[in-house]
């Protein structure tokens, strides 16, 4: 194999497995770190500048990180790393002052965000520190999307997303609540330079099925009721409620039923149960509830007697899967079953929607409505018309809506500015030594071998009384530093120097985890096989020397590595270091773009 | 800071025989000098007791004083293990082989513990070829006392210092060949695909099993002009052969060359493999191997392997005629069978 090239930011930055796994990239062992450090200021800051939204995202983001985390493939359980987030929310002081600060001078370029969701946020975030002057139109009266809208609040206190909506509208936004865009031929004849689309995926998909149309007093889409109940024009529901669909947003129907007059609830899925689209905290915190998940049932028809309701019949079936994965639901023969209902909610995924944007404008659209967009820049057919979020590509998360307003603000600087969208700036990266001394490293070296800890919740009694108790109480400062601690700091590099390397075999005798092989070139199939530890998965990489003295190549297996420097405080010659790679993604207002 | 391994080990690491991973074997985190030779001849151990299927509790370390004899305690933290006073690793270890010869006994020991103060007894040990491996961790040098020369450094030997040896460095190999040892090997702390097998062969070995690995002092004598350097071993080693060891049972897939290779069998079935074999030299010959090793060091050579080895050894059990329970096992019982027998034997001489 070739000798790694650790030039390529790419190449450390997949080492650091939670922060490659985010869509944002947000550096998550550096503000852990900080955490730890009782830094909570700078830890939100870092977070702000990477995802916008840490406290909303540390309550609800689906954490993508998590799954990616190092220390589950050591011991049992990721790093808390969303709820370790929250912790420098909650903890942080007044932050206002350490973000940009108008009024910027205008560049004279002006721009149009429609929808007021987190891509949208995102994109003004970026781009009014760099002088666009921005109007934002969204047709609630307040910012924030389906964050506001989708998200109930005791998962989200409503507070904790006004403030966060407030630090980016209070960058000088113009906005424009109450007022839905109806036209976008009528956009495009106002004198904007760029105009961004984050509309999201607004259309909860109906189930078509008999009596729907009989019951429709007491059938409701989700998010919709959602939104309903956000603001407040739905406040009870009947007593038995079933809630269709497994995902997380029937999640939040059934809990959000428990609390506002919904005793005998329960979530029906057609599927088995493990193949839930729901994130597993997320039903884990239903059945808490005491909401029944019944599966492998899928509706066959909303029975109304007297052009009243009186629930649902099922049927049963069982999935079979082909050697594809491939699942195929097949009836069992048992006979229907029945369950009573005076609501149901349906819950089965939501769909993009645009007919507002005209046909005939020269913004292409592709299968199932969906713009066509591309998938780097944003931009749509229509060169000065960009898509984020869940309107560009379909329903995803915040953080996927974030990272994608960080690319279209990128993509709309270098548009307004005449330049090739496709030519786009680097990451910003750092790699830094920790060394201080011979045991003695800028960071916490030492493996901690804590158990992932449980988050503290609300009595349930109380929290079902009301549906703005928020259910999670948060990692107090105390247990939040023994979560972080648990951290294996990834983002602090082994940065091994073939020159200086002796081969006394020290680092491969020392390394607690077998990392480290000192052998002879090969290819990457004969290597893996050689290495002092099966190195099975293939989606690590292999970090590879130059040839030594001897001969031989050092091969270190990224896989399982601890990053407790071992290496580096057994080697004689300080041919290993321990260095923080810090990767910034490009973003349009990290000033590598100048305006002319 | 870390003056603890964490306890975090490979998930995938496999399973020996005797249902331990080679994490098992491990001892806790070396407090030696970074890059010392005398952790990768600790790492060595590991790997062989891992790889010969030895249960960690029925090994006994033993050592003496230096930095070699700190070393049992970064190796195999399962095992029984003895501390002794400086240079009489070899008289414990005889006592404690004479108490318990169920045990398998590896004694670690350094150039000033063996070829100074306990040279009296590294003598004898080797004669009465004692069922013990006895691995010399050499590195010319006093390396806890702040580097100076030891009885095995050579002469002309340049100390860190900048000083010249001005004697003649003692070679326990050649003094173990003299004095009737069994098996005589010498290798090199950086050349684990020598050592290890080396390793695994003087544990199965039975008898007085010594192996004089070179292992540089990398603080004090890893200079320029030292002939116990990293970049001075690694010029000037010769390997005799290309080694390896089958333990019994194991199925035999080293292929070695016509002519030039050589197998020995060892007393529990065990094989030995030497392939591409110096001219002139036969293992099993005790009077070639001293040869190969002037020759040798005539052309400036460090010889290294297995340099001999004698298949019909006879350990000290088996010399002195000892019953087979081991004797600490023995009790009152068998010790004192009574009066009447007594007066039996007293019969005999009547």
């Amino acid at each position: 194999m070739k000798p790694t090239d650790i030039k390529d930011p790419e190449y450390f930055h997949k080492v650091v497995d939670c922060q490659y796994a985010c869509p944002a990239h947000t550096p998550v062992p550096e503000y852990i770190r900080l955490i730890a450090a009782e830094r909570y200021d700078d830890a939100y800051m870092i977070n702000w500048e990477s995802n916008v939204f840490p406290g909303v995202l540390g309550r609800t983001c689906d954490r993508p990180c998590e799954p990616a985390c190092r220390r589950g493939r050591v011991e049992e359980e990721p790093v808390a790393i969303c709820r370790l987030k929250r912790v420098a929310a909650d903890n942080k002081g007044d932050v206002k002052n350490r973000m940009p600060q108008g009024p910027f001078s205008s560049n004279g370029k002006k721009i149009a965000l429609i929808g007021g969701g987190p891509a949208s946020l995102t994109v003004a975030r970026d781009l009014a520190p760099l002088g666009y002057e921005i109007d934002l139109y969204d047709e609630w009266n307040k910012g924030g999307g389906m964050m506001r809208t989708q998200i109930p609040a005791f998962r989200l206190p409503e507070e904790v997303l006004d403030e966060e909506v407030n630090y980016v509208l209070d960058l000088g936004i113009h906005t424009h609540f109450n007022h839905y865009v109806e036209s976008m031929k009528n956009m495009l004849t106002k004198d904007y330079d760029a105009i961004f689309v984050g509309t999201g995926a607004p259309k909860g998909r109906d189930l078509k099925l008999p009596g729907r149309e009989s019951a429709d007093a007491h059938i409701h889409i989700g998010i919709e009721w959602l939104a309903g109940v956000a603001f407040e024009h739905i406040s009870k529901v009947g007593k038995k409620v079933i809630v269709l669909g497994g995902g997380n947003t029937a999640m939040d129907c059934c809990r959000t039923s428990r609390r506002i007059g919904g005793q005998d609830v329960r979530v029906v899925v057609r599927s088995p149960f493990k193949d839930m689209k729901a994130s597993p905290w997320e039903i884990e915190d239903a059945q808490r509830e005491d909401i029944p998940i019944l599966n492998n049932m899928p509706p066959k028809e909303f029975v109304v007697e007297n052009g009243k309701l009186k629930g649902v019949l099922f049927g049963h079936v069982r999935a079979e899967y082909d050697d594809n994965g491939k699942r195929k639901l097949i009836p069992t023969g048992e006979p229907d079953t029945f369950i009573e209902a005076d609501d149901v909610i349906i819950a089965i995924g939501q769909d993009n929607a645009f007919p507002w944007i005209e046909k005939d404008i020269g913004i292409d659209f592709g299968k199932w409505d969906i713009p066509v967009v591309d998938r780097d820049t944003f931009q749509s057919t229509l060169p000065k018309v960009f898509f984020g979020g869940d309107a560009a590509f379909g329903p995803e998360n915040v953080i996927t809506a974030v990272a994608h307003g960080h690319a279209a603000a990128v993509s709309i600087d270098l548009y307004c500015q005449n330049k090739n969208l496709k030519d786009r700036p680097d990451p910003m990266t750092n790699l830094i030594s920790q060394k201080m001394g011979i045991h003695e490293w800028m960071y916490d070296s030492g493996v901690v071998d804590d158990l992932r800890y449980a988050v503290p919740h609300e009595e349930k009694k109380l929290s079902l009384s009301d549906r703005k108790i928020e259910v999670e109480l948060g990692f107090d400062k105390a247990l939040g530093f023994k979560e972080a601690q648990r951290c294996l700091n990834c983002d602090v590099q082994t940065v091994f120097n073939t020159s200086r390397c002796i081969e006394c075999d020290a680092c491969m005798d020392v390394c607690p985890t077998s990392c480290i092989t000192f052998t002879n070139n090969g290819e990457e199939s004969d290597l893996r096989s050689r290495l002092m530890a099966p190195a099975n998965d293939t989606s690590q990489d292999l970090y590879i020397s130059d040839i030594l003295p001897t001969e031989r190549i050092m091969v270190k297996d990224e896989n399982v590595c601890l990053h407790c420097g071992l290496c580096a405080e057994r080697c004689p010659t300080a041919a290993w270091d321990m260095q923080q790679f810090f990767y910034n993604v490009t973003k349009a207002s990290s000033g590598c773009l100048v305006a002319e | 800071m870390s003056f603890h391994k964490p306890t975090f080990a490979h998930p995938e690491l496999p399973i020996n025989k005797v249902g331990y991973r080679k994490k098992d074997y491990e001892g806790v985190i070396s407090t030696l000098c970074a890059g010392c030779g005398h952790d990768s001849i600790s790492a060595s151990i590991v790997q062989a007791c891992y790889e010969i299927d030895l249960e960690p509790h029925k090994l006994a370390k033993m050592s003496g004083i230096g930095c070699s004899s700190k070393t049992p305690a970064y190796f195999l933290s399962n095992s029984h293990g003895f501390n002794s006073v400086h240079g009489r690793m070899p008289s414990v270890t005889t006592g404690a082989n004479l108490a318990n010869k169920d045990l398998t006994y590896l004694g670690v020991s350094g150039d000033g513990d063996s070829a100074s103060i306990g040279m009296g007894q590294f003598v004898h040990v080797a004669r009465r070829n004692l069922n013990m491996t006895y691995i010399l961790m050499n590195n010319g040098c006093y390396g806890l006392t702040k580097g100076q020369d030891s009885a095995t450094a050579d002469l002309g030997s340049i100390s860190k210092s900048g000083s010249e040896n001005p004697f003649q460095g003692i070679d326990l190999v050649g003094l173990a060949l003299e004095l009737g040892a069994s098996f005589v090997a010498r290798s090199f702390s950086g050349d684990k695909s020598q050592l290890v097998p080396l390793i695994k062969a003087a544990l199965a070995h039975p008898g007085f099993a010594f192996i004089d690995v070179i292992s540089p002092c990398v603080t004090f004598n890893n200079n320029k002009g030292s002939t116990k350097s990293y970049d001075y071993v690694r010029q000037h080693i010769e390997a005799t052969s290309e080694f390896d060891f089958v333990p019994k049972e194991q199925p035999i897939k080293v292929e070695y060359s016509e002519g030039t290779g050589k197998s020995v069998t060892l007393f529990d079935g065990s094989t030995i493999y030497l392939d591409k074999l110096s001219n002139n030299w036969d293992p099993t010959d005790r009077y070639s191997a001293i040869n190969r090793i002037q020759e040798g060091k005539k052309k400036g050579e460090i010889v290294t392997g297995l340099l001999y080895i004698n298949p019909e050894s006879q350990e000290l059990h088996k010399l002195l005629n000892t019953v087979d329970t081991p004797l600490n096992k023995l009790t009152e019982k068998d010790l004192y069978p009574g009066d009447g027998i007594l007066d039996r034997i007293n019969d005999t001489f009547r």
